[in-house]
């Protein structure tokens, strides 16, 4: 334990041997809480050194991407005519595929990054890859600002439940952020070859999405509403997540004309379902091939 | 050896701070990993790895207490040891075991960032070494004494002479507090005051009754730290004898000579009341 035992070695009650090395995985990471804040604002730190304006860019730049989707696909493309809103509508898809994105895609590199303390000292691991998703959503903050400001303006009234959906959302995209991050994060130490493969998969995350189109275009493709195909494009949590964080942030500022994409509870539901059992097989990939840590990197 | 799980041991009921049984550690040598280079050596049928074993079956069990210094060669295996005590390495076959908070001073310094300042970095480090936050904060104003660089705490640690870093990084490390301490060649930091300062302490923690199993190529200094010495040669133990006389026995020297010169030498030390720090033995 952690307590200050100012008696050391002398104290009556000698603990038990216990085999070095062997973590209990995610589960001490809460107990490692505080170094877990401390990692955390080093990057902070690090990411902002030198830097007047500081945590102030991580508002400035999605601010001024918001500005740019309002005026050129808004105005300039009329995307506005087939969809209303059609800022707030990209913007709230845009903002989990960057939180997904740096957090998944840094979690990848928590472990490589970190070699030089991995090879010297025993610490739970996975610290690294959770920092890294902690850090990412630090990062979503400024954007749901930004976001939330947009909405405002144009009239944004949620009810409790769509609510509840931004924040399954959110749940959704930061557990498989995590656990595909330990997964990937964890291989990565024995072939390098699946930082470029995760950089692949995010590229991909923002088409395999409704992002920068609305599910009917795929719907109409695939062969309708409650087709297979459908059902497989929705089985993706990022594309769950993505209609959650529509139906909370951008339905609410619309006349709610445009139809709900099938089964979206049912489909957020499912989507958190994958993403723990992608974070429970993250794990265990990761505590098999963490032994193997300090003598590959 | 055979390996037994009773915690005492033959000397006196003291409980075992650390067991190592059978201990085995191989390592591979991947010659290459690139795809073509991978499926070239398939095709001429040339091994794509070898292995290099360590440890060899290595058994050494380490008392409550005990000051025992690992001595070799370079790659006779003692890092590795270290390491596999410290799990950072897991064993390939065989047992460790170890009683107690355990801390590395296996790298000073790892885990320091030369963009925090040495404030930020005290607390980041001490968190890595386990420390909780109210430890930290107890200990600092210690830390930060023993480091000598109180002026400079609030600086970022990029803009430290290398003396620095490493005062502040041992400072640190000697204010965990751990039950069993693995040191690996890090009592040559800083200059001469500061590294009998570094000495001093690591005595006050022996005289605290923990573990400490260092690890020094400096055999004069580990003589007279170490009450115990292993000899490791090509991953096996070797030699397990006082510190003195297996260093005695490293130099080629008679063990018993070695240890009636000391007798005489700490003799004259008592008689003159001279502190018991001046080198005068042969270095290699």
């Amino acid at each position: 334990m952690a307590a200050a035992s100012t008696t050391g070695a002398a104290s009556p009650s000698a603990p038990p041997l216990v085999a070095p090395g062997h973590g209990r995985g995610l589960a001490d990471v809460l107990r490692y809480r505080f170094l877990l804040k401390l990692l955390v604002r080093k990057e902070m730190r690090v990411r902002y050194r030198g830097s007047v304006m500081g945590l102030l860019w991580s508002y400035v730049k999605p601010g001024v991407q918001f500005a740019v989707f309002w005026v050129a696909m808004g105005w300039f493309l009329r995307l506005n005519d087939t969809l209303e809103n059609f800022a707030i509508y990209l913007f709230s898809g845009v903002v989990v595929i960057n939180f997904y994105s740096e957090a998944f895609g840094n979690a990848t590199r928590s472990v490589v990054g970190n070699a030089p303390l991995i090879k010297k000292i025993f610490l739970p691991r996975e610290l690294f890859a959770v920092s890294s998703g902690w850090v990412a959503a630090v990062h979503f903050l400024p954007q749901l600002v930004i976001l939330l400001v947009a909405c405002l303006a144009v009239g944004w009234r949620p009810s409790v439940w769509q609510l509840a959906g931004g924040v399954l959302g959110f749940v959704i995209v930061g557990v498989l952020a995590i656990g595909l991050g330990l997964l990937f994060g964890a291989v990565n130490v024995l072939y390098r070859d699946f930082e470029n493969i995760v950089d692949l998969m995010l590229m991909v995350a923002t088409w395999a999405s409704p992002v920068l189109y609305d599910w009917q275009r795929v719907a109409a493709v695939v062969g309708g509403p409650d087709s297979l195909g459908m059902t497989l494009y929705q089985l993706n949590p990022i594309t769950a997540a993505v209609e959650l964080f529509h139906w909370c942030f951008w339905y609410p500022t619309t006349a709610g004309e445009s139809p709900l994409p099938p089964h979206l509870l049912g489909t957020g539901l499912l989507g958190l379902a994958v993403a723990l059992a992608l974070l429970a097989i993250g794990q265990a990939v990761f505590r098999r091939i963490e032994g193997r840590f300090a003598q590959e990197l | 050896m055979t390996v037994t799980t009773t915690p005492t041991t033959a000397t006196g009921g003291t409980l075992s701070a650390i067991e190592v049984d059978g201990l085995v550690k191989d390592f591979t040598l991947r010659h290459n990993r690139s795809l073509k280079e991978l499926a070239m050596a398939k095709l001429r049928r040339r091994p794509v790895a070898d292995t290099f074993r360590a440890l060899d079956g290595v058994d050494l069990h380490v008392r409550q207490g005990e000051s025992l210094a690992l001595l070799g060669f370079n790659g006779s295996g003692k890092s590795t040891l270290l390491k596999l005590i410290s799990g950072v390495m897991l064993p390939d076959a065989g047992r460790v075991g170890v009683r107690g908070r355990i801390a590395g001073l296996i790298e000073v310094g790892a885990g320091f960032h030369p963009d925090l300042t040495g404030r930020e970095n005290v607390f980041l480090n001490g968190a890595i070494l386990g420390m909780d936050e109210a430890t930290i904060r107890a200990r600092f104003d210690d830390i930060v004494a023993f480091s000598e660089i109180e002026r400079f705490i609030d600086t970022e640690v990029k803009f430290y002479s290398s003396g620095m870093f490493l005062r502040l990084a041992f400072a640190v490390a000697v204010h965990t507090d751990p039950e069993v301490f693995l040191i690996d060649e890090i009592l040559s930091v800083g200059d001469e005051p500061f590294q009998r300062k570094c000495l001093a302490r690591v005595e006050e923690l022996r005289a605290e009754g923990r573990t400490l199993v260092i690890v020094s190529h400096d055999l004069d200094m580990v003589s007279r730290l170490c009450t115990r010495g292993v000899l490791l040669e090509g991953g096996r133990i070797v030699a397990d004898d006082t510190a003195l006389r297996v260093v005695a026995r490293m130099r080629g020297q008679d063990p018993d000579e070695a240890e009636r010169e000391h007798a005489r030498r700490q003799e004259r030390e008592a008689g003159a009341g001279a502190p018991p720090h001046d080198d005068e033995g042969p270095r290699d």
